[in-house]
């Protein structure tokens, strides 16, 4: 939308396409260079342009290439990626953008209106004067029109529905004192108070400014959830040739051919062949799991080792990976339901300065003293209680806040969810990818060198997690691969070859025992590799310091391997298995029911409806698009530390919100009876609310130390 | 007082300039990206350049 719109196409080029990517795992100054460069590298790809703020890569490439395949490319980079679905930031962008000009409209305005004020407040007199409130009146009149334009619409749509918010006493402070300021420029009169009017928008803007980029970092969903299901599917046709058919033209009852690592369109039934599918994003089950004829296969799912033919059963809307969708959505929903501090605190706010005002102009009426006189009182009194510092209160120090944890590798997507952390009085943790790191990690301590690079040589032609994961650890301890040829890669069972003369295997082993193991075969002697999901290092440490806190621990997890139990025993936590991303939002509901406040950590797309249910909710940043998306904060690492620190931050930020409401409230109580009185000047006003704001922003600030 | 005319048609004018500035920029696209920013100056345009980039990646 931006740079790459300036980065020309060559003429010609009809044919070209943008993708965007979530890639999380860029940290620094070098990581950009790779992917821009590497992806650069990249026959058909025109440009890379990296979004460090929003971790992202917006690629420009041939319409040829699998967008798949670029994460690939990634891949190979040592980027993890994810198809991001196109641009949903489109909308949160535009009110942010809006904001800002605005901000920078009004900061315009009342720079120059007050160097003028000050002339006038300083003494100047007669034409001067009058000719100083008529410039003053030229700049301020648009600017207002056009900086307050976001606090009029907001205030006429809540007066439409017979409501009252914030924005209303501040639209009524505003157009009041143009209205006044312009009659008093009109009649050659003392007192204009445009400096006030601009000045009240300036800082209600920055406000609005911090907390629109705040919400801005929230990314919508569940486009990015339905990305990851095929987009297309080869249709075996009536003569029995196949053709390559869009997720849309797909119907029950077709019959479509799934290659080996392709994604699945829609649900089916496996018709023919035998092969293991990745299904962790709905089971959360890290191990591959073979299927045969008969046997039920789900959109989304990979297909790992070998063709299936399928016959489809639910496309589009009803396939599983739709209804977890739906889940989220409307777990989701039933979240932001929860109010704003700030709105709530105005709901309150509003009608009071309103009564206030109403009953200074009311007063001072009833006293005699005129009614220009009673509106101008009742005027200052609407603008000194104007909510510069009220409106500051949250977005600074959640902002502040923010940058902090950022610093710490959390990521938080939202203000509203730095409140919903700090109200957190259970932590539910899910295991794989969570406790653990998700990835099997092989011991290797029964291999010798030998059988170290037959494996080695043996894993690295395979996809299967565990031979993945093999071939990673053999990597790090620099074996070199053994010179295997003729490899066959049997699906849901192994691999098989030839090293020299010696039939050599890496293979599924033959009594399935209650942990994961491969066994490696040279000729007739056989080694099990056991493996195991480490934890992630500091998980016992940080289980350990929530319960000290008196924060109740427990897992969910959708494994149903036993693996469940030893995490458990280990980390001493109540832990349940086996359960379906409904059982787990269902368990959620039950204890938001019974009035408790849960914290959902979890990753698999799985969770991706528990972690939109949960009060709050925190991700790793190894986690599917979708779950990132759901999660109110996102932290980076293998540690797990990430989500104390969020914990701690939240709570010292809502202490901080506290004082500034504080601050503010008492700015008002000490400015408000002198503004009745009648006592305030432009000028008091002026340098009290301004000051109000800073030491609310000061205040806010010290939030940034909090984060070392 | 004449200095006024002057002065006060100039102050407004480079105001509007920086207004303008701002505007520009954002529409350029140039506050998308703050940290990628601050973080691009360090990468090296030419080739060479990568051998130094891979002592920083984390």
């Amino acid at each position: 939308m931006n740079a790459l719109a300036d980065i020309a196409a060559p003429a010609g080029t009809d044919a070209l396409v943008d993708s965007r990517f979530t890639v999380p795992g860029m940290r620094c100054a070098g990581c950009i260079g790779k992917v821009e460069r590497g992806l650069g590298a990249v026959p058909g790809v025109e440009a890379a342009r990296v979004n460090f703020s929003a971790k992202r890569v917006a690629v420009r490439h041939s319409a040829e290439i699998d967008p798949f395949a670029l994460i690939g490319e990634l891949e190979k980079l040592g980027f993890e990626a994810q198809l991001a679905s196109d641009n949903p930031l489109a909308q949160d962008d535009r009110e942010t953008r809006m904001l800002l000009r605005a901000t920078a409209v009004a900061g315009f305005g009342m720079m120059n209106v007050m160097l003028l004020s000050v002339s006038v407040w300083s003494g100047a007199g007669g034409v001067t004067k009058d000719l100083f409130h008529w410039l003053s009146a030229l700049i301020a009149i648009p600017v207002i029109a056009y900086a307050g334009r976001p606090f009029f619409s907001s205030a006429l749509m809540a007066l439409s529905h017979r409501r009252t918010n914030m924005d209303v006493p501040i639209s009524i402070g505003v157009l009041l004192a143009t209205g006044l300021s312009l009659y008093e420029t009109v009649t050659g009169g003392q007192h204009a108070y445009f400096d006030g009017a601009t000045m009240l928008l300036f800082f209600l803007l920055c406000g609005r400014a911090l907390d629109a980029m705040m919400r801005g970092r929230t990314r919508a969903g569940i486009g990015a959830l339905l990305g990851r299901m095929g987009r297309s599917a080869s249709v075996v046709q009536a003569d029995g040739s196949t053709r390559r058919l869009a997720t849309d033209q797909l119907f029950p009852g077709m019959v479509m051919i799934v290659a080996a690592g392709e994604a699945l369109a829609a649900d089916g039934e496996v018709i023919e062949g035998h092969g293991a599918i990745d299904n962790a994003m709905l089971t959360g089950e890290s191990e591959p799991e073979p299927v045969g004829p008969g046997q039920m296969v789900h959109a989304g799912s990979m297909n790992l080792t070998a063709p299936l033919t399928v016959r489809i059963t639910a496309t589009a809307s009803d396939t599983v990976i739709a209804e977890i969708a739906r889940l989220m959505d409307e777990a989701g929903q039933s979240r932001s339901r929860y109010v704003r501090i700030a709105d709530r605190a105005s709901r309150l706010y509003a009608p009071a300065v309103h009564t206030l005002a109403l009953a200074a102009f009311a007063g001072w009426m009833i006293a005699g003293a005129g009614w220009y006189q009673s509106l101008v009182i009742a005027i200052a009194v609407l603008i000194i209680t104007c909510p510069c510092a009220l409106g500051l209160a949250v977005p600074a120090a959640q902002v502040t806040a923010a940058s902090a944890l950022l610093k710490q590798g959390v990521l938080v997507k939202d203000g509203s969810a730095l409140e919903r952390l700090a109200q957190v009085d259970m932590v539910l943790f899910d295991k794989t990818g969570t406790l653990t790191l998700g990835e099997p990690v092989p011991d290797l301590s029964m291999l010798d060198a030998g059988q170290k690079s037959a494996a080695l040589a043996l894993a690295e032609r395979s996809r299967h997690p565990l031979s993945v994961g093999l071939a990673k650890a053999l990597h790090d301890e620099g074996v070199t691969a053994a010179p295997v040829k003729e490899v066959l890669e049997t699906a849901g069972h192994g691999l098989t070859g030839m090293m020299g003369g010696l039939a050599v295997a890496l293979e599924k082993p033959e009594q399935a025992g209650t942990s994961v193991a491969s066994e490696l075969r040279l000729g007739d002697r056989t080694v099990m590799i056991p493996f195991r999901d480490r934890l992630r290092e500091d998980a016992a440490e940080v289980v350990a310091s929530l319960k000290q806190q008196g924060i109740p621990v427990s897992m969910m997890s959708g494994d149903r391997s036993d693996a469940v139990r030893d995490v458990a025993s280990e980390l001493g936590l109540f832990g349940r298995c086996g359960m379906k991303p409904e059982e787990k939002l269902a368990e959620l509901e039950r204890l938001k029911a019974l009035g408790h406040l849960p914290l959902m950590v979890g990753d698999g797309l799985n969770d991706g409806p528990a972690l939109a249910a949960a009060h709050a909710s925190i991700a790793p940043g190894s986690a599917s698009d979708a779950s990132q998306q759901a999660a109110d904060a996102v932290f980076l690492g293998t540690r797990l530390a990430p989500v104390l620190a969020a914990l701690k931050i939240s709570r010292r930020t809502m202490q901080i919100v506290k004082q500034n409401f504080g601050l503010a409230i008492g700015y008002n109580v000490l400015a408000v009876p002198l503004a009745l009185a009648g006592y305030v000047t432009p000028l008091i006003a002026a340098i009290a609310m301004s000051t109000s704001s800073l030491i609310v922003v000061a205040n806010s600030l010290r939030l940034a130390r909090s984060g070392r | 007082m004449t200095s006024l005319v002057f002065l006060i048609p100039i102050a407004l004018l480079l105001g509007l300039g920086g207004l303008a500035a701002f505007f520009w920029a954002m529409r350029s696209g140039q506050f998308d990206d703050l940290d990628g920013a601050a973080n691009r100056i360090l990468i090296d345009e030419d080739e060479d350049g990568d051998e130094a980039s891979e002592e920083d990646k984390p």
